[in-house]
């Protein structure tokens, strides 16, 4: 009996309490974030600040969705997180297809290449990058950030897909074609149907990186297809700054990734440590 | 009969479905890095268009003789260094505790990415909120439990800024090294650490001699992951801080993206990026040969 509650407080001041510290540091400054978010403009003049608000309220989300262009700019964010989304997907998922059933002279080169490319400084990339969109006249249009997008979140996005399709029997690709099935058919109707959870956390995997893009967006677009990541950094760098807008803004802008992050993390994590864990 | 593929056409189907992944590559990366080193043997500065005289290493030359350069090189490595070294360090303890029995051990391990998932700027804005000078809630904090007489201007003042992004950093990127050290943990086979305890080892001992070896090769990975992702930030300071006060915070793919966005020099902003490639490819090399050796 002792000994069990022994045990128990060994666990708890050794483990949960720990533990618990951690897990503080990482929630509470999101937390605090979405709690500002909340609170009446009353409580933002108070000082000393108060830690809990005296009511909660929707007044800075509403006054940021009607007085400003912050809705224009999260509706760029969704288009071009959808279109990184599909193009993304569009690429990657004949790639993984190669990389998964066919051995060719440069496989392992090229599925190294392709980790090769995250390696490079964005400040490298992105100076050229504006240079070339803008001779193409592709500056502020969203097919210049979903391109740029997508193809920076390509690697981990092949190398994830690719994990799947290994999974999934050989045998049932040739069972398809020797019943008369030819390879897109094979393709469609067998891999696709199967590898649709890795192609969800994939798809999901592209919609995030996309809306959580910065530096391209900023140098890439301009009035016309602000995001909401550089319009929020606008929000901060003006002289009057308005933290209630600004705290909703950003509660806006994290909600839907936190959400989605949890969702599919599960396959995100496993994918990304299966490359570390096997080196 | 079932028609047999002829050996070209089947050889070049891989290539096919590689395509539109390896032409997207080719413009969006490969070409850019070609570009840029192009500029940076040019005096490029943008909105100067068709004057762009061929300089040689002029624009190197300059670079070593910089002393901004090397200033920013070296708040590079206090960045890098300390970012990756406080992130690896709360990550592991997260990752051990995360790796012993208890009752919400899922729901742990599902919240502990959530800042991992956040966007840089509004990492950034969480934390400027936080430590703003009036309003700000950690020296509400500190100013209660008198730990200091008076709100500290954290952002503004070139010592205390450097350790606000730094902890903005570890921040976002702890999760990281709890996720791939947990997963790194889960792989050490249950008997080591039965045979390291028949041979009468206490915890401390199979942990150094145990745990320490089993997770090596994930730690290693890891860190130059990391290492290289916190060399190449920017976002975050440049939200921040934007590099300030002064040059405080002015790492340098900072320092080059500034370079080029207020300075308009496009030649320099390239040099310096190039140099910081340079510089991050000595790293992955030596990586690989200690590794392979």
């Amino acid at each position: 009996m002792a000994r069990a509650r022994a045990a128990r407080l060994r666990l708890f001041f050794g483990t949960e309490l720990p533990l618990l510290a951690i897990l503080a540091f990482g929630l509470l400054p999101w937390f605090w974030m979405m709690l500002s978010a909340l609170r009446p403009e009353a409580d933002w003049t108070h000082l000393p600040i108060r830690f809990l608000p005296t009511r909660l309220t929707l007044s800075h989300v509403v006054s940021l969705l009607a007085g400003t262009s912050f809705l224009g700019n999260l509706l760029n964010s969704l288009v071009v997180a959808l279109g990184t989304l599909v193009f993304g997907l569009a690429l990657a998922l004949p790639a993984a297809y190669a990389f998964s059933r066919f051995r060719f002279r440069g496989r392992r080169g090229f599925r190294v290449l392709f980790l090769v490319v995250n390696m490079f400084p964005v400040v490298l990339l992105i100076l050229p990058l504006f240079v070339i969109f803008r001779r193409l006249s592709l500056l502020d249009t969203y097919p210049a950030l979903i391109l740029a997008d997508a193809t920076f979140a390509l690697p981990f996005a092949v190398w994830l897909l690719t994990g799947y399709m290994e999974t999934i029997p050989r045998d049932l690709d040739e069972a398809a074609m020797i019943d008369g099935a030819t390879r897109l058919q094979t393709m469609r109707l067998v891999i696709l149907p199967l590898a649709l959870p890795g192609i969800v956390a994939v798809g999901i995997y592209l919609f995030i990186a996309s809306w959580n893009e910065y530096l391209f967006a900023l140098m890439l677009s301009g009035e016309r297809v602000r995001t909401v990541t550089v319009a929020l950094q606008m929000f901060i760098g003006e002289n009057q700054v308005h933290w209630g807008l600004l705290t909703a803004g950003g509660a806006l802008v994290a909600l839907p990734v936190v959400v989605l992050f949890l969702a599919v993390q599960r396959h995100l994590v496993g994918g990304l440590t299966g490359g570390a864990v096997k080196g | 009969m079932r028609r047999l593929p002829a050996g070209g056409r089947a050889a070049l189907t891989p290539w096919a479905l590689l395509a539109p992944a390896l032409l997207a590559t080719g413009v969006v990366v490969f070409l850019p890095v070609l570009d840029a080193l192009w500029m940076s043997l040019h005096q490029f500065v943008l909105f100067r268009p068709n004057v762009e005289p061929f300089v040689g290493l002029a624009n190197y030359v300059t670079l070593l003789g910089d002393p901004t350069f090397w200033a920013s090189l070296g708040r590079s490595l206090v960045w890098v260094g300390a970012g990756v070294s406080a992130q690896f360090a709360l990550g592991f303890a997260a990752a051990l505790l995360l790796n012993r029995r208890f009752a919400w051990r899922g729901m742990a391990r599902a919240l502990i990415v959530v800042p991992w998932a956040l966007p840089s700027v509004i990492i950034g804005l969480v934390w400027t909120w936080m430590l703003d000078f009036n309003l700000g809630v950690i020296n509400a904090l500190l100013l209660r439990l008198g730990l200091v007489a008076h709100s500290i201007a954290w952002l503004a003042q070139p010592g205390t800024a450097m350790i606000a992004v730094i902890l903005a950093l570890t921040w976002q990127g702890f999760p990281f090294f709890a996720v791939t050290l947990l997963a790194g943990l889960q792989g050490i086979p249950r008997e080591h650490y039965e045979a390291a305890a028949i041979d009468g080892a206490g915890a401390l001992g199979s942990f150094w001699h145990v745990t320490v070896p089993g997770l090596a090769p994930v730690m290693a990975t890891a860190l130059l992951l990391r290492m290289i992702w916190v060399a190449n930030s920017l976002d975050l300071i440049f939200v921040m801080t934007g590099g300030g006060p002064g040059t405080a915070t002015e790492t340098l793919p900072l320092y080059a993206f500034l370079k080029a966005w207020t300075g308009l020099d496009y030649g320099y902003g390239s040099a310096l990026a190039v140099v910081l490639t340079l510089l991050l490819l000595a790293v992955v090399i030596l990586y690989a040969a200690r590794a392979s050796a």
